[in-house]
């Protein structure tokens, strides 16, 4: 009865893969397309774009420039700014993976029986919400907090001036390694968990130490877990503007924030759309190179 | 003094008792085997001499030196795991180079003897393949290549070829003598394949519940089997159970349920037995319509129940009027032999000579 109904394989496939494909063609590559034209559109007077035909009027700004490309490469100022989120990912991808590599070992090495309720526990912040989570470390980092008065308190021991944590770089890199370490955590567990323990009996038995162990069987063969987990740390940490908003201060921004300015604050759409576009041509950049580092590792 | 001593060895865990108090004794460049099946406490054992569990009780002693506490790094003992272990990371050349490379061997060294174990095992040219690039055979050589490439005191198989097919596996057979023979190191290895066992083994130890059995040279091992287990593991075997109805010098009259009277040699500690098994291997039994032979003192006349055909032999399970099932083996190429075979239901005649059961006391 449902022979009218039956359809070819390639045909079926197009059919279960359409919505997801639909979904990003209209939210994720039309968007796309509608920023790179914006980027080389003049911003209208009042925020917005300023009209791609004119009304005649010479003194009005219409059509298509160059101008706002002119005015990123023209000025250091931004390079800068890329340097800068650039620097503060790659410390925050460092530190999440040396803060994660021991813990997603931890896990993996554990009894079966524990593995399900650490991984829980990993993924345990996401039940809150990210800006609460953010804003805790506000309180934490605060002046008055008992770490602040500890951290200093020590600092004073040593005869070290006390120091303000909020509002610095740290704050912002603390805030950038806690909300992300989940992301390198989870990949580096799924690859550590599937490595066959007999090798390291192997390793051991041919003479092997433990860091012998570790650094020519272990970390090798976890690589694709390393760069699965840098990629997913690395790129969203470039573009992020709510930690340095919050914990940042006044010197602390970012690239993520001084594109969300562009739009919201100084209505600049095609300055922003210029900004944004960069970012994601370095977001896409690294994540190939990461792919084609793997790669060559033949992982 | 023996390169390996393994004194009153124990393992538990928890309840179980893996290994109970076992002691062996294993000379330099012998090819020893430790035979069970699963369960039997075989590869825990072996994982003791490694160093990758530590007795409970006992001693293990390599070379003068007691291993109490030694990790396995430190040993030098080599292990050929079931799996192979190969790092997938790593070519065969890297693979092989790591044992030499942990023991802080010159690297202008490295490459001829690497090159020198690669031609032990006919794998010369494979150097810059990967693991997954291999067959399983070849991965096997490289698992030998590399645990033997710094010369260990010890070597230690543990199944090593229990996954490849028949007919490789026995190449490989032949592979392992003779290359044990060639570099004359102390190989143990372990299975649960009676055949293996026997045809690679010096000697052989057979294990059963955490104990060993029986240590003897395969050839003693399958003739004169000690006890119930060892007949029963080792080959097919007939286990008739028996009384003693008389015994006079070298002979024993044997009574058999279901079977009748037999006679068979009286074999040492037998004097005084009164109860006891004939352990009767298959291949010693003749068939025929009318058996000819004068020396088959014990004839019993039934009917063929069933057989299985295997090619070079054929295993016939015969009744006989007694009741009693046995089986018996018959070479396909057997002198006089018709290409007929014995249907089921055909009326035989089934013998042995006085010599061709091992009486095992209870």
């Amino acid at each position: 009865m449902f022979g009218g109904l039956a359809m070819s394989p390639r045909a079926a496939r197009l059919w279960i893969s359409s919505p997801p494909l639909v979904y990003l063609l209209v939210f994720f590559a039309i968007p796309a397309l509608i920023m790179v034209l914006a980027s080389f559109r003049y911003a209208g007077e009042l925020g917005g774009l300023a009209p791609l035909v004119g009304s005649g009027d010479p003194d009005e700004l219409a059509g298509l420039t160059l101008e706002n490309y002119q005015r990123f490469f023209g000025d250091s100022i931004y390079l800068e700014l890329f340097l800068k989120s650039f620097l503060y990912a790659s410390t925050t991808t460092v530190l999440c993976l040396v803060l994660a590599y021991p813990l997603a070992l931890t896990i993996a090495r554990s009894h079966a029986k524990w593995r399900d309720l650490l991984v829980l526990l990993v993924i345990l912040p996401f039940w809150s919400n990210f800006l609460i989570r953010v804003y805790a470390w506000m309180i934490i980092l605060g002046p008055q907090s008992a770490f602040t008065r500890v951290f200093n308190g020590a600092l004073g021991l040593a005869g070290i001036e006390p120091v303000a944590l909020l509002f610095s770089p740290v704050a912002v890199v603390i805030g950038l390694v806690y909300v992300h370490l989940p992301f390198m955590v989870l990949p580096l567990y799924a690859n550590l968990e599937k490595h066959d323990p007999s090798l390291l009996d192997a390793a051991q038995d041919l003479g092997a130490g433990a860091w012998q162990r570790f650094w020519r069987v272990t970390f090798p063969l976890s690589l694709p877990g390393v760069y699965a987990g840098a990629a997913l740390v690395f790129i969203p940490a470039l573009g992020i503007f709510a930690i340095p908003d919050i914990l940042g201060g006044t010197d602390g921004l970012l690239v993520g924030n001084v594109i969300k300015q562009q739009f919201l604050d100084a209505r600049d759409w095609p300055f922003g759309s210029v900004l944004s576009i960069v970012l994601t041509v370095l977001a896409v950049l690294f994540a190939g190179m990461a792919a084609w580092v793997a790669r060559g590792q033949r992982l | 003094m023996a390169l390996l001593e393994i004194r009153s060895v124990t393992r538990r865990f928890r309840d179980f008792v893996a290994v109970d108090g076992v002691s062996l004794s294993i000379q330099a460049g012998e090819f020893f085997t430790l035979l069970g099946p699963s369960g039997c406490g075989k590869t825990t054992l072996l994982r003791m001499i490694a160093g990758f569990d530590q007795p409970d009780g006992g001693q293990i002693v390599i070379d003068g030196k007691d291993m109490a506490g030694v990790p396995p790094e430190e040993r030098n003992v080599h292990t050929v795991f079931q799996s192979y272990a190969l790092f997938p990371h790593m070519t065969v050349e890297q693979n092989i180079a790591f044992p030499l490379k942990m023991s802080r061997c010159p690297a202008g060294e490295i490459g001829a003897r690497v090159r020198e174990a690669l031609d032990d095992v006919s794998l010369l040219g494979m150097e810059k393949r990967f693991p997954n690039e291999l067959s399983g055979g070849q991965r096997q050589r490289v698992a030998v290549a590399r645990a033997l490439v710094n010369r260990p005191k010890l070597l230690l198989l543990d199944e090593p070829l229990a996954a490849l097919d028949a007919k490789l596996k026995e190449k490989m057979q032949l592979e392992l003598i003779a290359l044990q023979k060639e570099v004359g190191i102390t190989f143990i290895y372990v299975t649960h394949d009676q055949e293996e066992a026997l045809a690679l083994s010096h000697r052989i130890a057979v294990m059963n519940k955490g104990r060993v059995e029986q240590l003897d040279e395969p050839a003693v091992l399958y003739s004169a089997p000690k006890n119930r287990f060892v007949a029963d593991f080792i080959g097919e075997c007939n286990l008739l159970d028996c009384t003693v109805a008389l015994q006079d010098g070298g002979t024993l009259d044997l009574d058999v349920a279901q079977l009748g009277r037999v006679r068979a040699a009286g074999v040492e500690g037998s004097a005084g037995a009164t109860q006891g098994t004939l352990a009767l291997r298959p291949e010693k039994v003749s068939i025929a319509r009318a058996l000819a032979d004068e020396t088959c003192v014990n004839r019993f006349r039934g009917k063929v129940h069933d057989y299985l055909y295997t090619g070079d032999v054929t295993l016939y399970i015969v009744e006989v009027e007694g009741g009693r099932r046995i089986e018996v083996m018959l070479p396909n190429n057997a002198v006089g032999r018709s290409s007929k075979f014995f249907e089921p239901g055909d009326a035989v005649e089934i013998g042995w000579r006085e010599d061709a059961g091992h009486f095992l006391r209870d």
